[in-house]
């Protein structure tokens, strides 16, 4: 199969590991991602919390541009698919905002009709490609790493039919498939605080090590997770979560697609994992050493 | 509401001030797909339950609902609540009458916005701003630039904390040196120019 490819902002940069291991893991299982050509920012929470209409605008441009290969639209950040999904819903439910967001498109000779699906890759390889395909691709297995599926908040709500919204399972029943050992994790759709982390630190710092501390008492020997602000705040911040708090956090936290480009026999540069801020040690085992 | 105002209404009559913050907020939520089951609150305060920052608001996601009904909107507005919401949606999906509580925080927001309701140098409002000008500027986020405008208008000194972790990310190469931008940027801006005016255009209702 074929999808229209959004980056988006993060993957371009803070993220650039989850873009690196989401193209490898699409190309090694056989399905292409066309990058959407001259894409711009889906606007995030940010500017959808200043202006409406014009948020919506900007983000029904991507939808527009994609329209015209009519293949679905596959957007791994978190916040872009839920702005891009939202922004799909609102103007297939209110026709008035539909003619005004595409009056405004008329300036570039654009037109969004609303053919589109905005998806995610998650939902895409379960979908799609299927677990059991994945799991008979797979050069190696995770037997034994204790994984911490973590979710975050906007993959899984508000409610789009897909998975449970408290107890999610997509990624659980992934690397399940693929030997891993999927430690009891109830924070695993816990708030990590977004942007919180910037403009009031004192309430970022605390979910997020509450997020960490769930992950370590449960003995995980890393976070895998679907989001790029997720990822940076839960990665990036623990040495002052540590000094903060007087904890002693050193827990690795990866994108979904860099394990599972691992065990797809991807090479860290291949993955982005020399991108992460703590030493990669996967204790993979190849398919044939276990048999 | 201020005290003289008060004395004047007679009971069940709004206020000057919050008729108009009322229709604009009405008509917000009127956009929201589902936006019409604010009406079907039952007070039971799952989403406040639900909420992982509740604890730091000064007016919980439920009071902010029973506020609206009491004609007080401006009180919600001056609070810290609607800044708070980091848009987790677990209100939303646990509300058992289909309320969009997130939705609607995000209309408070931009009816504080644009009524310029909050404090100087307030930092959700700045960080918001940042993105918006940068956006419009470049058609992409650009997270250094927004960093930097950011501490800019609120405060210069966070940089500096903020070093360590900048060069960190710089030498793993997650930090880009320059903006991207998209190529289209003159088309992009006239699209932004109508959008505008399309922002500003309210549907009448046929009396």
């Amino acid at each position: 199969m074929e999808y229209t490819y959004y980056p988006g902002c993060s993957l371009e940069a803070s993220a650039k590991g989850y873009d690196e291991s989401v193209r490898f893991v699409f190309d090694t299982l056989g399905h292409k991602l066309v990058e959407l050509e001259d894409w711009n920012c889906c606007g995030a929470t940010s500017y959808m919390s200043t202006k409406e209409t014009i948020s919506l605008v900007i983000s029904a441009r991507n939808l527009a541009l994609a329209e015209k290969s009519g293949r679905d639209i596959v957007a791994p950040c978190s916040a872009c698919y839920l702005v891009l999904y939202k922004t799909n819903k609102i103007l297939k439910e209110n026709s008035i905002m539909h003619a005004k967001v595409n009056q405004a498109l008329k300036r570039d000779n654009l037109k969004y009709n609303l053919s589109l699906e905005v998806r995610h890759p998650l939902e895409v390889l379960i979908n799609d490609v299927g677990i059991d395909t994945i799991s008979a691709q797979a050069d190696l297995r995770l037997d034994g790493v204790k994984m911490a599926q973590y979710y975050g908040c906007q993959i899984v709500r508000p409610d789009r039919g897909l998975d449970d919204k408290d107890n999610p399972q997509m990624m659980d029943a992934l690397f399940e498939a693929l030997g891993a050992d999927n430690i009891y994790f109830p924070m695993k759709v816990r708030c990590c605080g977004g942007m919180l982390m910037t403009t009031y630190p004192d309430v970022g710092l605390e979910l997020n090590k509450k997020i960490l501390e769930c992950a370590v008492e449960n003995k995980a020997e890393m976070i895998v997770t679907t989001c790029p602000l997720c990822q940076i705040n839960l990665e990036a911040y623990q040495n002052r979560i540590n000094k903060k708090y007087k904890t002693d956090f050193h827990m690795p936290v990866y994108f979904f697609t860099q394990i599972l480009g691992a065990v797809l026999g991807g090479s860290h540069a291949e993955l982005g994992l020399k991108r992460n801020l703590f030493p990669v040690e996967l204790k993979t085992q190849s398919v044939e050493a276990r048999k | 509401m201020k005290k003289g105002e008060i004395e004047n209404l007679v009971p069940g009559q709004l206020g000057d001030k919050e008729r108009k913050l009322r229709s604009f907020f009405l008509q917000q939520v009127s956009n929201i797909p589902g936006g019409e089951s604010i009406k079907k609150c039952i007070q039971c305060g799952c989403c406040t339950g639900s909420c992982p920052v509740s604890y730091m608001m000064d007016i919980t996601p439920r009071e902010v609902i029973a506020l609206f009904r009491a004609g007080d909107i401006e009180s919600i507005l001056s609070s810290r609540t609607i800044w708070i919401c980091a848009s987790c949606y677990a209100c939303t999906v646990r509300c058992p009458q289909g309320v969009q509580v997130t939705d609607i925080l995000y209309a408070l927001k931009r009816l504080a916005m644009d009524q310029k309701i909050f404090p100087k140098r307030f930092p959700v409002y700045a960080l918001s701003q940042s993105f918006v000008n940068l956006t419009n500027r470049f058609g992409r986020s650009y997270e250094p630039g927004l960093i930097i405008l950011y501490a800019l208008k609120t405060n210069p000194f966070k940089l500096l904390g903020m070093l360590p972790l900048f060069i960190k990310l710089l030498m793993k190469g997650r930090i880009g040196i320059f903006p991207e931008r998209i190529k289209k940027t003159e088309a992009f801006s006239r699209i932004l120019k109508e959008a505008e005016i399309m922002e500003m255009i309210v549907p009448v209702e046929e009396s």
